[in-house]
């Protein structure tokens, strides 16, 4: 743990810190096949998860998929039905939320009203029975890590928005947790603050070397904070990686559009031979370079993200992958724009294009007739 | 705008002004049973003796007298201790009705009020029945074997305790429920992440966030049992006077409505104060936000 992580992470540079390809390391939590059943429906379905010291790590995935029971599960809040929660090798199981060495930060920040800023910060050390001096050096320090200073006897209600999520996020670090939980910490915040903060939130992790667990909907919030992602659905954990392989390695249709915009194109498995993957789809006969989990004949779906394919208005010549189509409509979003295109074949693809040049000689508009192009390494041939 | 001030000018300015300027007359045999009496007719003249003729007297004797004293007195520790009895009773309830499942809350409610759909006056006389020599409640307890000889109860400050507490409990508990009602649950969640077992927790955030409605249920109960009639003068006995019976018994036995009136105005003046107090409290509350 040290700056060199977040300087990697800030970079996009390849990060060192992957405790989870050692086979030796110890993760900090453990999920063990752990399933909580509200009535008859399972919140969370089966889940069994590491999570490694010094991790930022990120639950991912549509609202009602478990990830908040699956945070609110490690806090104590919840109990499981089946299956084992260990932290530092220890079964969570018979510890009561009051002496779990995890806080939480909650999505709708639960500061308590009655009490000042420093009151709310102070409160867990507090419980600790800390000394007076000790508790106020400490919330004094806190405070001026989130940059607080002056606002300490204010009351919740006396602040703004992007304030509150402060004391929250101050009163949850403050007795220095082994793991910090944060549910949706940035839901309640305007689009730009959430972007400032999001960046403090990574640098104050990697300066105070702590771990933290962040359960979000946003996949960009999770994408940028995040060393590893489990994306989440319906009660399962359908992948775990880092934000780059769940980008570029989707192992299911449901990550590859719930990570982002994709074109997904249905075909069956025709042929596997040193050169590459032949399909037969919807779009006509496709190469990709690599089959994944499917076998000759499988039915599958090939994913594209539509930066990686080229639009053109002259057939590219030599291209592995070249579909023609009508252009049907523009999304144009100034720094790049996203072309709708119907094939001859029939079905629809989408394709990104950065504006690099302000005016462009011959411009692509709605109607024309375009050439679609990628490379066989860009596709992703999905079976689920 | 104006309704509320009109209101308050008809229904309780103008008749406090009536029974002030009576406090200050004297009795007389007449009709009504006061003097001086406000005459128009007798213009300037009659308007200078009708102020000359106004006096604290009745006040200096309501201060020498040790039976109106002693009666308020009796009147505010009767007071004291059913708001005390009632707080935490109807803390109890009212906390159980706001843990209770989210659709079962609005029966209760309806339970806590559904009282209020008979007499006042019907209920209290049902207690009379209940706490008589041989009513429900020696039967009871004589039937468990309980008690060897029944007890008394009517007539005593038990049974004044009894009638207070039963008469007054809605009007503690639905404040106090309304304050913890509204109480965000995960705050609770909150404290116990921050290592606050649930006992503390109670202390430390839902007592006083609930506080407003415990101040509040205090003072609706407080100040109405202070000047409390029915429920002393047929459950209480004749050795326990409140205030109210004793300006009652000015009134009507004694027709001396200036002395009665007196009574009522030192009162009103005594009720002030609490009043006051909560304002003050309000106020505080106001300038911390």
């Amino acid at each position: 743990m040290s700056n060199g992580k977040a300087q990697a992470k800030v970079l996009g540079m390849k990060p060192e810190f992957a405790p989870w390809t050692d086979p030796d390391a110890q993760p900090l939590v453990r999920f063990h096949q752990v399933t909580k059943r509200f009535g008859a429906t399972a919140a969370v379905d089966r889940v069994t998860l590491d999570i490694y010291e010094g991790e930022f790590f990120a639950l991912l995935g549509p609202s009602g998929c478990g990830k908040t029971t699956l945070l609110r599960l490690l806090a104590g809040f919840e109990r499981p039905s089946e299956g084992r929660i260990l932290l530092t090798g220890e079964d969570l199981g018979p510890v009561p939320p009051h002496r779990r060495p995890v806080n939480m930060m909650f999505q709708a920040y639960a500061l308590f009203p009655h009490l000042t800023v420093a009151g709310n910060v102070a409160f867990g050390l507090k419980q600790d029975g800390l000394a007076r001096a000790e508790i106020e050096r400490r919330v004094a320090e806190m405070l001026a890590l989130v940059r607080l200073e002056g606002l300490e006897q204010r009351k919740p209600h006396q602040l703004s928005g992007g304030q509150r999520q402060r004391v929250a996020l101050a009163r949850a670090l403050v007795k220095r947790p082994k793991v910090l939980l944060l549910d949706e910490p940035l839901a309640a915040l305007d689009r730009k603050l959430r972007e400032d903060t999001r960046f403090e939130l990574m640098q104050l992790q990697s300066r105070l070397g702590l771990t933290f667990v962040i359960v979000t909907h946003d996949r960009e919030e999770a994408m940028t904070l995040a060393d590893r992602i489990a994306v989440m659905d319906r009660g399962h954990i359908v992948q775990v990686a880092t934000p780059a392989e769940i980008y570029e390695q989707p192992r299911s249709r449901f990550v590859a559009e719930f990570i982002g915009d994709v074109n997904l194109i249905e075909g069956g498995l025709a042929s596997i031979d040193r050169g590459g993957v032949a399909l037969e789809s919807a779009a006509g006969r496709l190469i990709a370079a690599d089959a994944g989990e499917a076998k000759a004949g499988d039915r599958i779906w090939l994913a594209v993200r539509p930066e990686k394919v080229r639009i053109t208005l002259d057939q590219p010549a030599g291209a592995a992958n070249c579909v023609s189509g009508e252009v049907v409509g523009i999304g144009y979003l100034g720094d790049v724009s996203t072309y709708h295109v119907r094939l001859s074949t029939g079905p629809m693809m989408q394709a990104t294009a950065a504006n690099v040049t302000r005016l462009v000689e011959r411009p692509i508009g709605r109607g024309d007739q375009v050439w679609l192009s990628w490379s066989p390494e860009v596709g992703v041939v999905l079976v689920r | 705008m104006l309704v509320p001030y009109l209101w308050l000018i008809a229904f309780f300015l103008l008749p406090f002004l009536i029974v002030l300027k009576i406090s200050l007359s004297q009795t007389a045999t007449a009709q009504p049973p006061y003097t001086p009496v406000f005459d128009l007719e007798a213009g300037w003249a009659g308007l200078k003796e009708f102020f000359a003729d106004l006096s604290f007297v009745n006040y200096q004797s309501l201060a020498a007298d040790w039976l109106y004293l002693a009666s308020y007195l009796k009147s505010l520790e009767i007071a004291a201790v059913s708001t005390l009895i009632l707080a935490v009773l109807g803390y109890a309830l009212a906390y159980g009705m706001a843990r209770a499942p989210r659709r079962v809350q609005p029966v209760l409610v309806t339970l806590i009020v559904l009282p209020f759909w008979t007499s006042f006056l019907i209920r209290i006389y049902a207690w009379i029945n209940i706490l008589q020599r041989d009513g429900l409640l020696n039967q009871a307890l004589t039937a468990l074997k309980l008690v060897d000889e029944p007890p008394v109860w009517l007539a005593t400050d038990t049974a004044i305790y009894i009638g207070m507490v039963y008469s007054y409990l809605p009007f503690m508990v639905l404040p106090i429920y309304a304050a913890l009602e509204r109480m965000d649950e995960t705050l609770l969640e909150a404290a116990a992440d921050l290592g606050c077992p649930p006992w503390k927790a109670f202390w430390l955030v839902t007592f006083p966030l609930s506080l407003p409605g415990l101040i509040a249920g205090a003072l609706l109960c407080f100040i109405p049992i202070v000047g409390e009639f029915v429920i002393p003068d047929l459950l209480g006995g004749s050795e326990t006077v409140m205030i109210g019976q004793t300006l009652w018994t000015e009134f009507f036995t004694n027709r001396d409505w200036p002395i009665a009136s007196t009574v009522a105005v030192v009162l009103l003046i005594v009720l002030v104060g609490p009043i006051m107090v909560y304002r003050q409290f309000e106020a505080r509350a106001l300038a911390r936000e």
